[in-house]
This record gives C-alpha cells, sequence and structure tokens, in this order.
C-alpha cells in the first residue's frame, strides 16, 4: 500500500506524463477506428445473416465463427507477420484497427443479427406489401425499430474492445498498455510498477466503467418495459 | 524447393508437432483450471453482491467494486500486475511437464491473473442465474428451519447453476481464447509456441528464411485448433441454449 503513496514514483510518473497521455491517446484513437470499422463491417455481415439469399447467409455465418471463435492475439499477430512478410507492412496502428475491427465486427453482426430478429413479423409483411424495395425495408422501417434494442451490446462492444487494445503489444504497439510496461522496465524510467498499473487502470477503468453502466441500465430499463408491455397485453 | 514446401515441412516435422500440440494441452489445461477456480470466486463475489445486508453490507461494496475494477480493465494489465507482485509458491518453481522452473514459475503467474480477472465475469454469469431463482424459494426454505447458508447452498445456487449452465460453457470458449494473452510473458501455451515456432522458422523449412508462407501455415494450423476447440463448444451451447428455452 504504501508504495501507492511513494512520492517519488509519481514524480517519475508525472515526468513521463506526456508518454502516457500518448499511450492514452493511441489507445482511444485505435478504439475508435476500429469501432467505426466494427459497425460498417457488423451492420454488412449482420444485412446478410438475414438476407433472403443462402449464399449472403453462409458467408455471414462462416465470417461470424470465425472471428468469434479463434483469439483476437491470433488475429493480430497473424495479420501483422502475413503483412510483414509479405513486403506490405502498414504500420502497427493500422493493423491493430484492422484485426480489432474485423474480430469486434463479428460480435457486431450477431447484435444486429439479434436486433432484426427480434422485430416482428408483421413489420416485415407491412413493408414488403407497400411496395418497399428490400433496401428501404432495411433502412427506413425495420433498422430505425432496432436502434434501441442493439444500443446496450454495441456500448459493451465498445467497452471490450477498448480493453483489447491491450493485443496491439504483442506487435510492439504504443498504446496505453504498452506505454505502461516500457514505461516499469524502461532503463531510464524503470520501477515505479505500483503507481504506473494503478494509473494505466485508473484511465482504463474511468473510459469503460461509465460506458458500461450506461449499457446495464439501458438494458434494465428495456427489460422492465418489455415486462410491463407483457402485463398490460396479459391484462 | 518451394517456400510453401518448406512451410509444409516446419509443420510435418514430428517435433515441431508434438511442440504445439503440448502447447495445446497447455492451453487447455490453463483454460480449464481458470475456469473452474474463478467460478467458485465468481459464487462467492456473485452471493456477496446480491445478498450482502446488515453486517455484510461492506462485503457486498467489496464485491461489487471488485467486479466493476476487474470487468473494466483489460486482462493484459493484471498479467503484468500479478508478474511483479504475484510470487510463484516453490511447487511451481521447479522443472515440469517440459517447462524449465522460470517458466512453471510464469505460468503460474499468468493463471493466478486470468483467475482473478474470470472471476469477476463469473460472478455476473452466476448473478444472472441467481436473479432467475424466483423468491418463493428463499421463503419456502427459511420456513423449513433452512438456515442462510443451507439455502444458499442446497437450494438457491444449483438452481442458479442450472439456469447458466449455456452461459458458462459459453465462457469455457472466452477463457481459452483469453487465454493466448499468456503469450505476453511466457512461450507455454499455443499461441505464444505457434509464434515461437515462426521465430525460428527458418531452421526447419531448409530455405534459410521465413517466408510469408510460413506464417499461413503455421498460423493456420494454431487457427485451425482454437476453431475446432471452440466452435465445437458454441454448437454445444446452442443446443443447451435451445433446450432451455
Amino acid at each position: 500500500m504504501s508504495a501507492l503513496f511513494d512520492a517519488y514514483g509519481w514524480y517519475k510518473i508525472w515526468n513521463y506524463r506526456s508518454g502516457f497521455l500518448r499511450g492514452l491517446g493511441t489507445t482511444l484513437l485505435t478504439a475508435l477506428f476500429a469501432i467505426l470499422m466494427a459497425l460498417v463491417a457488423g451492420m454488412i455481415f449482420g444485412l446478410m445473416a438475414v438476407s433472403r439469399k443462402k449464399i449472403l447467409r453462409a458467408i455471414s455465418r462462416v465470417y461470424v465463427e470465425f472471428f468469434q471463435n479463434t483469439p483476437i492475439l491470433l488475429q493480430v499477430c497473424f495479420l501483422y507477420y502475413a503483412l510483414a512478410f509479405s513486403g506490405n507492412s502498414i504500420g502497427i496502428i493500422p493493423t491493430g484497427i484492422i484485426a480489432l475491427g474485423l474480430y469486434h465486427g463479428a460480435y457486431v453482426s450477431e447484435v444486429f443479427r439479434g436486433g432484426i430478429e427480434a422485430i416482428p413479423k408483421g413489420q416485415f409483411e407491412a413493408a414488403q406489401s407497400q411496395g418497399f424495395s428490400y433496401m428501404d425495408e432495411m433502412r427506413i422501417i425495420i433498422l430505425p425499430q432496432t436502434v434501441k434494442i442493439i444500443l446496450p451490446p454495441l456500448v459493451n462492444q465498445i467497452v471490450n474492445l477498448t480493453k483489447n487494445t491491450a493485443a496491439l503489444y504483442i506487435i510492439g504497439g504504443s498504446d496505453l498498455i504498452s506505454v505502461t510496461y516500457s514505461f516499469v522496465t524502461g532503463e531510464k524510467t524503470g520501477g515505479a510498477y505500483v503507481p504506473a498499473y494503478f494509473l494505466c487502470g485508473v484511465l482504463f477503468f474511468a473510459f469503460c466503467f461509465p460506458l458500461s453502466r450506461l449499457a446495464s441500465t439501458w438494458e434494465a430499463r428495456l427489460k422492465k418495459k418489455e415486462q410491463t408491455t407483457v402485463i398490460t397485453r396479459g391484462a | 524447393m518451394s517456400a510453401f514446401q518448406g512451410s509444409i515441412q516446419i509443420i510435418t516435422n514430428r517435433n515441431v508437432l508434438i511442440y504445439l500440440l503440448k502447447g495445446t494441452v497447455f492451453t487447455l489445461i490453463i483454460s480449464l483450471i481458470a475456469v473452474a477456480v474463478s467460478l467458485m470466486i465468481g459464487s462467492l463475489l456473485a452471493l456477496l453482491r446480491n445478498y450482502g445486508r446488515g453486517p455484510a453490507k461492506i462485503l457486498k461494496v467489496l464485491a461489487t467494486a471488485y467486479i466493476e475494477i476487474f470487468r473494466n480493465t483489460p486482462l493484459l494489465l493484471w498479467i503484468f500486475v500479478c508478474l511483479i507482485f504475484v510470487s510463484a509458491p516453490s511447487f511451481m518453481k521447479r522443472k515440469m511437464w517440459g517447462l524449465s522452473s522460470v517458466e512453471a514459475g510464469l505460468l503460474y503467474k499468468g493463471c493466478v491473473a486470468l483467475i482473478i480477472y474470470t472471476a469477476a465475469v463469473m460472478a455476473e454469469i452466476v448473478r444472472g442465474g441467481l436473479n432467475a431463482v424466483s423468491k418463493g424459494q428463499f421463503e419456502a426454505a427459511h420456513s423449513q428451519g433452512f438456515s442462510t447458508v443451507q439455502t444458499m447452498t442446497s437450494i438457491v445456487l444449483p438452481q442458479a447453476f442450472h439456469h447458466i449452465v449455456p452461459t458458462l460453457l459459453g465462457q469455457v470458449i472466452t477463457t481459452i481464447k483469453d487465454s493466448s494473452f499468456l503469450a505476453n510473458i511466457a512461450v507455454i501455451e499455443l499461441m505464444a509456441r505457434t509464434r515461437q515456432v515462426l521465430s525460428g522458422a527458418y531452421n526447419y523449412n531448409g530455405l534459410g528464411q521465413i517466408n510469408v508462407s510460413d506464417v499461413f501455415v503455421l498460423f493456420g494450423f494454431a487457427f485451425l485448433i482454437y476453431f475446432i476447440i471452440d466452435f465445437m463448444l458454441s454448437v454445444i451451447v446452442r443446443k443447451l441454449r435451445k433446450k432451455i428455452t
């Protein structure tokens, strides 16, 4: 406990503050771009999963099963080495963004699929009977109704993705975790483990905790609403 | 000899194959231990968070804090923390299962990190099960003269676990994937060993250099192993879910 209040340790961290801030910035930027990519990939594959064409459903299934059933770390590493050894390196952070985007895209795809499947069949039939094209039906009628169902799990994905930026460490990233580790093991900066890990944990927590809370409150509210509608329907 | 043939030569090398399969066994052992121990800790945390009142209120607060802290910080942070602050007991500081004494110590520290991290997730899963047990069960147990501990262990927890079997199995998948993060500190499980073989691929492919086909073949092999294990589990999870609903 005393190490946590070690003034010299905190002084070292204060001297290295720009490093920590840059690490935090890298983590948040990587997470931001990766979540955008995950949303795009997830929406495309999620729509494919509910398509009427069997081949599209099959492609979506393969994508989701592959990315959900293998570790993100293996995916990051594979992408990095495959690009590096074929002479097409695109840098650590872009590699991380693509790998994280594709990995979480698989989860987002399932979220979209679940959201669309939760919409009553009548909505689809009504849209079709009114002459909506498939795209318009999805865009104007179905997707807007899914928003409140899919928002909580999407926010959870942001939290998980932010935590998973730690996967960049293995390919030599400069994200928050990597910066923290090179700080505590660095020759010039070395030591001050307790304050450094404490700071790193607090920064992650400060970003992730409010989002997780938000997601669970939304989810609870949604469930309550559902129950009340069921009850009123029953009565 | 083409680069691809060289890569095939690596993966068909008996020693490499055994090395990677042993890594797979380590992955499975680490994950199963982590799931089993974290389930016990998680159940305790869940009971405290759900039912801690009166003088046990402080335990409720602590359990809640534990769960929220570990769920909102990355596993790798806890691996690094355990690397420094956990010391391996003497029975884990000797040569064992083909690991050096240093590696065995790292295995212990890595497992501790995985356990304390997964325990928070387990706690939330068990809580989900507890909340699904109807209030009448508690009242019935109390009216029959069961003590609180007896009510929990023989009435409530068994029912709660019954509800969450699929979710727990799903967590096994996640933990198998998470165990790959141990590759950041030691070369023990499949992920780390795949990387290790790749870094020495020029010794095995007979070409004196690492080619991109080596990456594809070696990592492809690792992908396949992880996928087979996790996909089979996910099929079982889906079947159980259908059965329950």
